[in-house]
């Protein structure tokens, strides 16, 4: 590769002294995040802990935030690149509003905007570690899309980011269908967020679910899920074989 | 291999003579060949009567899919079976060398194959090849102590659950268990949910495909149900049809057996059991 032999003939910027300015491994990291489109917007979920590597340090961080008057962003990943993102989204936002001219970025133009954002850093070798979930409604238009640390981006029905690309994404594949109605939205969002909470290591059993819709977001309180441990087969193991495991 | 060296058979487990001309083979830019594996979903449940075990048909050899219908569900005993995921060669050898053990063992105490037996026949053999061969087995069975369900991994570690998935497709098809699976199924609602895990296996993981093999075992009764669901069928045939040039017509047939057939007596010089 082409920076291995600079840093040996001549000191490129991309080695010497940049080094240790770009994202090599995250620290503290959010675990997956799941949306779907519903009947009148989109709804998503997320637990709220941060680990700190194997450690789970952080049990009440937010991962998911309003933009704007459209849209609602929701990150996996490394937290503090999350609240780097939330940062120039504050400035976006802002010069949006200094226009005054009757007009406000909707979900889509967020969405273009994360996307440039996520792959420029991505080209420049200092990626911002997140993989995020953007929703939003405008004018009626629903809207659910994804971008990932390096760029990839698409917009779906539903979509999962992390582990929840492998457990929740066959779930919703199977159950999402037009036209949810909030009750079977959450209720289906709570299917794939106890799976993940019984099979990733970093979940924590305390989530929100937020929903946005014409008229605004809601996020809601922290709350955990019932999970339920009674199978004969945890109880009693070694049935039969007594001594053996 | 100097030849001054007496020739000493080779003593038990793998022999590592190799690994030193793989790796300058390797670093030469010579790729070592894709070995047959099963990518793969596997799944068993226990419901009310017994266990009921579920595998996809694909077999991959890197990204190409080298058979499209093969068998991973393989017999043990009359009233064991176990499903393989991993390398190909090794699960088969593995699972035909534990059901000859099990079946020598029955003739020795005359009794119906245990589950625990199997399991610790099988365990021992990939603990004592710390890993090296790749089979990951989920067995499942129903003997006089009742039905028993266990994960096997390649280093030999086990696990006794009420639902279990391996292979890569396992947590395409554990996302539905865990949102489905309850205690006391019935045989019906068992079958459709190993069915329903292993679609999901077979539609969301790439390593996974074709079509659905299911086995159901009760007490004193199994059934094999290969190809129980084929959600994949061909979709695009050509409606023309296919026309061959004409073929060597038959106009005669007259079979001459060389031997006088041999006549069998009923009950006549059986083997002592």
């Amino acid at each position: 590769m082409q920076l291995m032999d600079s840093s040996h003939s001549n000191p490129m910027s991309l080695c010497s002294q940049a080094d240790s300015q770009r994202t090599l491994y995250p620290y503290v990291t959010g675990t997956s995040v799941i949306g779907v489109k519903y009947k009148d917007g989109i709804l998503m979920a997320a637990d709220m802990g941060g680990s700190y590597g194997s450690t789970l340090r952080y049990k009440s961080v937010e991962r998911m935030k309003p933009i704007g008057k459209h849209s609602l962003l929701g990150a996996s990943g490394e937290i503090s690149d999350f609240q780097e993102i939330l940062h120039y989204l504050d400035e976006l936002i802002l010069y949006d509003n200094m226009w005054d001219d009757g007009n406000s970025l909707g979900p889509k133009e967020v969405h273009s905007y994360l996307t440039r954002v996520m792959y420029n850093r991505r080209n420049k070798f200092n990626p911002l570690w997140n993989s995020l979930v953007l929703g939003g409604v405008k004018n009626g238009q629903k809207y659910l899309g994804t971008v990932s640390m390096i760029g990839v981006h698409f917009e779906d029905n539903h979509v999962a980011t992390g582990f929840g690309n492998h457990l929740a994404r066959p779930i919703l594949r199977d159950e999402w269908h037009e036209d949810l109605s909030f009750e079977d939205g959450v209720k289906l969002l709570e299917k794939c967020m106890r799976v993940l909470l019984y099979r990733d290591r970093s979940a924590v059993n305390k989530l929100q679910i937020a929903k946005i819709t014409e008229e605004g977001v809601t996020i809601s309180q922290p709350y955990s899920l019932k999970t339920f441990w009674g199978f004969s087969a945890f109880q009693n193991p070694t049935v039969g074989a007594e001594g053996s495991w | 291999m100097s030849k001054a060296v007496v020739d000493v058979p080779p003593k038990g487990g793998f022999s590592f003579d190799l690994c030193r001309r793989n790796e300058m083979l390797s670093k030469k830019g010579v790729q070592t060949p894709p070995f047959r594996k099963t990518g793969t979903t596997i799944v068993g449940l226990v419901f009310q009567d017994g266990v009921i075990l579920g595998a996809d048909t694909r077999a991959t050899e890197g990204p190409i899919v080298c058979d499209k219908n093969c068998e991973k569900i393989h017999y043990m005993a009359p009233n064991i079976y176990c499903c393989g995921a991993g390398t190909a060669a090794d699960t088969e050898a593995v699972t035909d060398m534990v059901s000859s053990q099990l079946q020598l063992h029955r003739y020795h105490t005359g009794r119906e194959s245990r589950v625990v037996t199997a399991l610790t026949l099988l365990k021992s053999h990939l603990f004592s090849y710390q890993g090296y061969v790749q089979a990951a087995l989920v067995l499942g069975g129903v003997d006089c102590t009742g039905p028993h369900l266990h994960t096997i991994y390649p280093h030999g570690s086990t696990d006794t659950l009420p639902f279990a998935t391996m292979g890569s497709g396992s947590l395409a098809a554990m996302a539905v268990f865990e949102s489905k699976y309850h205690e006391g199924l019935t045989r019906e609602e068992g079958i459709n949910l190993v069915s329903e895990a292993i679609c999901s296996g077979i539609f969301n993981d790439l390593g996974s495909g074709s079509n659905v093999d299911v086995c159901v075992i009760t007490k004193g009764h199994k059934e094999y149900l290969r190809n129980h669901q084929l959600p994949n069928p061909r979709t695009y045939v050509s409606a023309k049809g296919y026309s061959f040039p004409k073929p060597i017509e038959v106009l005669l047939t007259k079979v001459t057996p060389l031997k006088e057939k041999v006549e069998v007596i009923e009950g006549g010089d059986a083997m002592e059991e």
